[in-house]
């Protein structure tokens, strides 16, 4: 049930996420944040079954800032995508974990890129796109109006536009979001009306 | 009797009460490049002897000091492969307890466990001690300063000012008869400044002086580790030379018995 979007534009990656954590008809949590910074220069959106979603990403960011201080360096967004698709691609066989990612990340040498990641252990390197039901009501709309190479003012408008677009027809309210955008700079939250 | 019987497994007492390969252990560690720990107010500063590396060696490639996690670092004296198992280990474990507990581990806690992986080392069968000394600098969440060693027994001490390696004897005097008087005289504003020239200073004792054979590392809290650049380093050992200097000068003009210094 949750609504995880993210884009590329000119020079930055934006995600947003809803904030809600629900189970069967009760509404636990209004305030979550579902988009995890996974070093300076990476996003992870997430959404599934918030106890594996959360687990595992902390996982995940875990063995990369342990990657970053046994070498100094930091991975690629690339490489990033690849370890977590694997790493689902090989829990899938073992303790399936119910997680569908978002990956967003700025590096010197690919510049911004998104990655889709889902609990099967799909990886795709996307320009927009959508995790869940939300997928249904703005992947639509995404594909009428983006366009390549967008400025962070244009993306957000458009992923304002998508988080309307959920609350005109998306049979679920939910009533918060949350925005980050990573680009050469880091990450940083967006703040929206 | 030979003595050579009790030297074959390290988990094997000598009569005496000796266990022969962890005092081993600490002999490559007095032969092992000098490491200095200062424990400022609001500051720590590591400062290592560098050996000096070959003309066509990368010497970026050699590391004496490693960032265990954001806010601890680890300095050794003895054998280098031996210090990179450990400093693997200590890692994976930082990230460890980060994922189980969702904070950060203290220096207290870092310390213990290394110092009980050495320890497990002088008790198993098959292995040998690690062949280091340790000093381990590091923020506690509350932002005091903390300074420890271990060393290959596995025993660990927390310290205010501490030195390993090679003469660490010569330095722990010279900041035993100095560190009071130094860091108590020392305004709060020039916290940093003080400690990190009198980790210099404590390492010049026993290392000749420039700035191409000591690293300096300093520590403030939440900004994790800064290395001095090698120029910073040169203008503290030029102004320490001065002082040195002139203390010498007022000595001989103000008394008449001159007493030789052993170190100019």
């Amino acid at each position: 049930m949750d609504s995880v979007i993210a884009l590329v534009g000119k020079d930055f990656v934006l995600s947003a996420a809803d904030t809600s954590n629900a189970r069967s008809v009760i509404v636990m949590k209004d305030d979550v944040d579902k988009i995890m910074e996974l070093d300076s220069h990476k996003t992870l959106a997430m959404g599934g079954e918030p106890g594996d979603f959360v687990q595992f990403t902390e996982y995940i960011q875990k063995n990369l800032h342990l990657y970053e201080f046994q070498t100094g360096l930091q991975l690629s967004t690339h490489a990033v995508a690849n370890f977590i698709r694997g790493e689902l691609a090989r829990l899938i066989r073992e303790a399936p974990v119910l997680a569908n990612l978002l990956l967003g990340g700025f590096d010197e040498v690919s510049g911004p890129c998104l990655y889709y990641i889902d609990y099967l252990g799909t990886l795709e390197k996307l320009d927009y796109t959508a995790q869940g039901y939300a997928s249904f009501f703005i992947l639509g709309t995404l594909d009428r109006y983006y366009q390549k190479d967008i400025t962070l003012e244009q993306g957000i408008e458009l992923m304002k536009r998508c988080i309307q677009q959920l609350g005109k027809r998306f049979v679920i309210n939910q009533r918060n979001f949350i925005m980050k955008v990573v680009d050469k700079d880091g990450v940083r939250q967006i703040n929206f009306e | 009797m030979s003595q050579s019987r009790y030297d074959r497994a390290i988990t094997v007492f000598s009569p005496d009460g000796h266990l022969f390969q962890v005092e081993y252990a600490l002999e490559a560690v007095r032969k092992g490049t000098t490491a200095v720990g200062i424990r400022g107010k609001n500051v720590i500063v590591l400062a290592v002897e560098k050996k000096s590396v070959a003309k066509l060696q990368e010497a970026r490639t050699v590391r004496k000091m490693c960032l265990l996690d954001k806010h601890v670092c680890l300095a050794f004296a003895g054998l280098t492969a031996d210090a990179r198992v450990l400093v693997n280990r200590a890692r994976v474990e930082c990230q460890s307890y980060r994922l189980t507990v969702e904070d950060a581990p203290s220096v207290d806690y870092i310390t213990r466990y290394i110092a009980n992986l050495q320890q497990r080392y002088t008790q198993s069968g098959g292995v040998r001690p690690f062949g280091i000394s340790t000093l381990i600098i590091g923020f506690d969440t509350d932002g005091t300063p903390r300074l420890f060693q271990t060393d290959p027994s596995g025993t660990f001490s927390e310290w205010k000012a501490n030195a390993i390696g090679r003469n660490s004897k010569t330095i722990v005097e010279f900041l035993e008869k100095n560190y009071f008087k130094i860091m108590d005289e020392s305004p709060e504003e020039e916290d940093e400044k003080t400690s990190v020239k009198l980790a210099i200073r404590a390492l010049l004792e026993v290392v000749e002086g420039s700035h191409n054979n000591i690293e300096v590392a300093v520590m403030v809290p939440e900004k994790g580790l800064k290395m001095l650049e090698s120029t910073t380093i040169q203008q503290y050992i030029d102004q320490i030379e001065e002082e040195k200097a002139a203390a010498e000068e007022a000595r001989r003009t103000s008394g008449p018995t001159v007493t030789t210094s052993s170190r100019g």
